[in-house]
C-alpha cells in the first residue's frame, strides 16, 4: 500500500490561466494535476497523490478563511498521510498560500511540506513549516521536483531529518547537527581566505541579535519607594486558575497579594514545569519573596510592596512572547505609579 | 626561519608483554617498565593498561587525557617541555610522532567532565579517539585521596583533586614520553617539514599574500579547568606568541576537564588542526605568521585584559586575518566575543571556531554571548543533542560515574548497559578547534 | 523580560541564579541567588536561617536598585 497524498498548486499551474483566473475558489480533482506528476513519478508508487486541490491566489488571498475551510473539509474527508504544496517559487500570493494552508493542515497532524524561493513572502513562515528552497521562476521545477519528493517520503516514513543544508529545506530556527565533508579548522582557514578576498561566504551560525537598554537611574529614596515583584518562575495561586502553561507559556498572570503576609504554601503554587517545583511549592517565598518584603514595609525600608504582582513561566517560553507580556505589564506598573521592580528567576 | 621536521612512524599495533621496543609497525609494552613509571607519583596506588583497537566493541570512561606519543632527536629541548622536559624554547630541529595511535589516560574520576570513547558504534563516529589505537593508563588514586565522605559523589576528597588530577596528568604525559623514546635512533615512516619566516622574512618572501595569525583561546578556568604552556599554568600568564611549531612539540598540554566533548586534549595541541590547516595554505594563498595563545579566565577583569591583548598582538603584526579558536562554552562565550569583536575592531578578518549549546530540541540560543562582528562561524554542531550507545562487550576503565558526567543524567546507564546522554559525554566530538566534521545548521 | 520593565523607565533588579544568562539577555542590574529551584531560599538551612538568607539576598537587590549604573553590573556582595 502506497502512502496517501494530496497536492495544493494554483490556478496556474492548473493550468486554468494566469492571473486573470487567480480569483478561482478551490476545487476539488483526482488523482495528479501539472507538478504533480513529477512527485508522483519520483515517489515510484511509494507514495501516490490521490487529489490536487487546485485554488486561486487572489481567492485564497483575499478570502483565506473560506478558503482555508474548504480545503481542510476536503483534507479531513480523504484524510492524507502526507500534504504537499507547490512549489510557488516567486509567485509571492501563491507562496503565502501554500505556506499557510500547510500550516493549517499540519494542526491536524498530518505532515507537510512546501517549496518556494527564499524571498518569496510566503518564506517568512519558514520557521513554522518546513519549506524546501527553489529557485525563483518555474525553471527550478527539475531540481525542486525531486528534492521535495526526497524529503517527502523521509517525512512520511518518520524518517530522521537531516540538517537544512543537507535536505534542501530553510532553516527552520532548530539547529541540527551533520557530519561535514571537510573538518571544522579547514572549513575554517578555507571561509577566512573568502572572507579576505572580499568574496561571499557562509557563517555556519549567524549570531543573533540582542539589544540592549541603558540603566535606568537608581532609586533616590527607597522609604518612600513603591516596590513591584516580578517573577518568571510561575508562581500563581494554588491550583493555578489562569492555566499557564508549565512550558512554552501563552499568557502571564496577574495577581493580588493584599492582605497577604507572606504565600503559603495552601495559597500559591508555581507553574513551572521546567525545574524541581517541591521547594516553591513547600514555600513559594523562595521564588517571590513577599514575606520578606512585607518586613522591609513594617521596618520602613522601602514604602510600599506593589500590591499585585506578575507571574510568567521562563521555560521554553519563546523570546517574542515574553518580551511582549513584560512590555504589556510594565505599562500596567508604571500606571500604577510602581518605582522599581524586582524580577526572579528560576 | 624556524623549521621542524616531523618524522611519522605508523602503528599498526600495540603489545602489552615484557620488552619495550617499536618493531614492523608494532609497538611492544613493558608493563613493569610503564606500571613503574606511573607509580614513581604517590598520589597512584596502582595502575593498569589495556589496549582498544579500531572497531573492536571497547568502552573507555571515564577518560580525562589522551595523548600521541613524541620524541624530539635533534633540535634544542625535549618533549612537553617544562612537563616532562627541562624548560627550553622548542619548535626546531627533529621530532619523531608515533602516529594512529594515543595514549589514553583513564579512571577513578577527577572531576564531573570526564569523557567516553566507544571504538565502535554509532559513538565512534563523532569521537576522533575511536579512530586510535589506544593504550590505556587506568589509575587508581591513593587511599589518602579519597573521599571520607561515604555519600561523595565523586571518589576524590574535594582538597585533594588538584594533586590526583596533576598525578594522573604527569602520568599520561610521561608514559606517552616513555613511547616516544623508542622511536629515537629508528628511521620514520614519512617526514614532513614545517617552516615558518620570521615577520621580515614572511614579509619578504610573501608581499603579496594576506597574512593570517592562529588565536589559540586555552581553557584556564582554575578548579581542575587549566592548560598548561611550557609548565605555567595559562591561567597566571598573559597573551603571547609562539612559534607554531612549538605546539607540535609539546609545549601546551592539558590539565582539564571541562566537558569532554569541547576538551583539546594534548593530542589535538599536538596535531593541532588549524595549525596544520594553515601550513597546508602558507605561501599559496596566505603567509601564516604564527600563533597567539590567550587564557580564558573567570574574572571579568582578566577576559578584559586577555582579550585587549590578543587584538594589540593581532594589531602589533599588522596582520590581516586571524582564526579565532575556543575551549569550553558557557563564559569562556564571553571570551570568544570579546576576541573577535575586539580583533575585528583592529580591522583584522576573523573566522572563529566554536560549538553549540543549543539544547536537546536544538531550538535554544547555542552560545552564551553574541555579537554581529562576529560573522564568520565554524561550529563543532550541538553538543546537547541525545544519543543513545549501545553495550559495548569490553570496558577499559569503569561505569560508576557514566550517570554524573556533564551530559548524562541519573538513569543514563540503562539497565541493559546501554547508555542514553548528550552527546557532550564523548571526548572531542564538538572539538572548538576543528579536529572533527561535525557541524549543525 | 527584564529589558521590556527597564524601557518602561522603570529600574529593575534581575534576581537570579544563572548570572551569565542574565548578562546575555542584557539586565543592567543583577543579584546572584541561591539555585535554580529555589533562587531565594535553601531548603538545607533552618526555617529562620533560611529566612535570614532570603532577606539578606532581597536587601542586597534594594541595595542594587539604589545604586547607579552605567553597564551591566552584578551585585556580588
Amino acid at each position: 500500500m502506497s502512502y496517501k497524498v494530496v497536492h495544493y498548486i494554483n490556478q496556474f499551474f492548473a493550468n486554468i490561466g494566469g492571473e486573470e483566473m487567480a480569483h478561482v475558489a478551490p476545487e476539488l480533482r483526482e488523482g495528479f494535476v501539472g507538478p504533480g506528476m513529477a512527485l508522483n513519478n519520483a515517489w515510484k508508487g511509494e507514495a501516490e497523490i490521490v487529489n490536487t486541490i487546485v485554488c486561486g491566489d487572489s481567492y485564497f488571498a483575499e478570502h483565506e478563511k473560506e478558503a482555508k475551510e474548504q480545503i481542510l473539509g476536503w483534507v479531513k474527508e480523504i484524510k492524507p498521510d502526507f500534504f504537499i504544496a507547490g512549489p510557488a517559487f516567486n509567485a509571492g500570493r501563491y507562496g503565502y498560500a501554500c505556506a499557510n494552508i500547510c500550516i493549517a493542515v499540519q494542526e491536524l497532524g498530518i505532515p507537510v511540506l512546501t517549496g518556494m524561493y527564499t524571498e518569496n513572502p510566503g518564506a517568512d513562515y519558514k520557521e513554522k513549516v518546513m519549506i524546501v528552497a527553489t529557485r525563483d521562476s518555474a525553471a527550478g521545477m527539475r531540481q525542486a521536483a525531486p528534492t521535495m519528493a526526497k524529503l517527502a517520503m523521509k517525512l512520511m516514513k518518520g524518517e530522521k531529518i537531516g540538517a537544512s543544508v543537507e535536505e534542501g529545506y530553510m532553516n527552520m530556527g532548530i539547529r541540527v547537527n551533520m557530519f561535514e565533508k571537510e573538518r571544522g579548522a579547514k572549513r575554517a582557514v578555507d571561509m577566512l581566505i573568502k572572507k579576505l578576498n572580499d568574496q561571499p561566504f557562509v557563517t555556519e551560525y549567524p549570531m543573533p541579535s540582542f539589544d540592549r537598554v541603558a540603566p535606568n537611574p537608581a532609586i533616590k529614596d527607597l522609604s518612600k519607594a513603591t516596590i513591584a515583584l516580578c517573577t518568571s518562575g510561575g508562581i500563581v495561586p494554588h491550583g493555578n486558575p489562569d492555566h499557564i502553561e508549565s512550558s512554552s507559556a501563552s499568557h502571564y498572570g496577574e495577581y493580588d497579594i493584599s492582605g497577604w503576609d507572606a504565600l503559603t504554601s495552601e495559597g500559591w503554587e508555581t507553574a513551572h514545569g521546567g525545574y524541581d517545583p517541591i521547594y516553591a511549592n513547600a514555600n513559594p517565598n523562595r521564588v517571590l519573596p513577599v514575606d520578606v518584603m512585607r518586613e522591609f514595609e513594617r521596618e520602613g525600608v522601602i514604602g510600599k510592596l506593589h500590591n499585585k504582582f506578575y507571574a510568567t513561566v521562563g521555560n521554553g517560553t519563546a523570546v517574542a512572547s515574553a518580551k511582549k507580556f513584560a512590555a504589556e505589564y510594565a505599562q500596567k506598573l508604571v500606571a500604577a505609579g510602581v518605582d522599581a521592580v524586582i524580577m526572579t528567576s528560576t | 626561519m624556524k623549521t621542524l621536521e616531523l618524522g611519522y612512524f605508523h602503528i599498526k599495533d600495540i603489545v602489552i608483554g615484557s620488552e619495550s621496543k617499536i618493531e614492523n609497525g608494532v609497538l611492544y609494552v613493558d608493563e613493569a617498565a610503564v606500571k613503574a613509571l606511573v607509580l614513581e607519583d604517590e598520589n597512584i596506588k596502582d595502575v593498569h593498561f589495556d589496549v582498544a583497537r579500531p572497531g573492536e566493541s571497547v568502552r573507555i570512561t571515564p577518560v580525562k587525557d589522551v595523548i600521541e606519543p613524541r620524541v624530539k632527536v635533534e633540535g634544542p629541548g625535549g618533549i612537553f617541555p617544562g612537563m616532562v622536559s627541562k624548560v627550553e624554547a622548542v619548535g626546531s630541529g627533529k621530532t619523531y610522532c608515533l602516529k594512529d595511535m594515543a595514549v589514553v589516560t583513564a579512571g577513578k574520576i577527577v572531576g564531573f567532565q570526564e569523557g567516553l570513547i566507544d571504538m565502535s558504534g554509532p559513538g565512534a563516529d563523532y569521537t576522533p579517539f575511536s579512530k586510535t589505537i589506544n593504550f590505556c593508563v587506568v589509575c587508581e588514586p591513593a587511599d589518602f585521596l579519597l573521599a571520607t565522605d561515604p555519600t561523595a559523589t565523586l571518589p576524590i576528597e574535594n582538597a585533594k583533586k588538584p594533586e590526583y588530577e596533576k598525578a594522573v596528568r604527569m602520568a599520561g604525559l610521561k608514559v606517552a614520553a616513555y613511547l616516544g623514546e623508542l622511536a629515537r635512533n629508528l628511521t620514520p615512516d614519512e617526514t614532513e617539514t614545517f617552516s615558518t619566516p620570521n615577520l621580515k622574512e614572511g614579509m619578504e618572501m610573501y608581499p603579496d599574500l594576506p597574512r593570517v595569525v592562529y588565536v589559540a583561546m586555552l581553557q584556564t578556568q582554575g578548579l581542575l579547568h587549566d592548560t598548561y604552556v611550557y609548565g605555567v599554568d595559562a591561567k597566571r600568564t598573559l597573551s603571547t606568541m609562539l612559534w607554531p611549531t612549538e605546539i607540535m612539540d609539546g609545549c601546551i598540554v592539558s590539565g582539564n576537564c571541562v566537558s569532554a566533548c569541547d576538551k583539546n586534549p594534548t593530542y589535538i595541541h599536538e596535531n593541532n588542526p588549524v595549525v596544520h590547516e594553515l601550513f597546508k595554505q602558507h605561501g599559496k594563498t596566505l603567509n601564516f605568521v604564527g600563533v597567539i595563545i590567550t587564557n580564558e579566565n573567570v574574572y571579568l577583569a582578566d577576559k578584559q585584559r586577555s582579550s585587549d591583548w590578543a587584538a594589540k598582538l593581532c594589531e602589533l603584526l599588522g596582520v590581516d586575518g586571524a582564526i579565532v579558536t575556543q575551549e569550553g562554552f558557557g563564559n569562556p562565550d564571553t571570551d570568544l566575543i570579546m576576541n573577535t569583536v575586539k580583533i575585528e575592531k583592529k580591522g583584522v578578518k576573523t573566522t572563529i571556531v566554536t560549538d553549540e549549546y543549543a539544547g536537546q530540541d536544538g531550538k535554544s540560543q547555542s552560545l552564551a554571548d553574541a555579537d554581529q562582528l562576529a560573522d564568520a562561524v565554524v561550529t563543532g554542531g550541538n553538543a546537547n543533542e541525545v544519543i543513545v550507545l549501545p553495550k559495548m562487550d569490553k570496558l577499559i576503565g569503569m561505569l560508576d560515574y557514566v550517570d554524573v558526567i556533564a551530559g548524562s543524567h541519573a538513569g543514563s546507564l540503562r539497565e541493559d548497559g546501554s547508555i542514553e546522554a548528550e552527546i557532550q559525554i564523548l571526548t572531542s566530538c564538538n572539538n572548538e578547534m576543528g579536529f572533527g566534521k561535525l557541524s549543525a545548521r | 523580560m527584564v529589558k521590556e520593565i527597564e524601557r518602561a523607565g522603570l529600574p529593575v533588579v534581575h534576581m537570579c541564579t544563572v548570572t551569565p544568562i542574565s548578562m546575555t539577555v542584557g539586565a543592567n542590574r543583577i543579584v546572584p541567588t541561591i539555585a535554580i529551584p529555589h533562587p531565594l531560599g535553601n531548603p538545607a538551612l533552618e526555617p529562620e536561617e533560611e529566612y535570614k538568607l532570603r532577606k539578606s539576598l532581597v536587601a542586597k537587590a534594594l541595595k542594587a536598585l539604589t545604586t547607579e549604573v552605567s553597564d551591566q553590573t552584578i551585585f556580588e556582595d
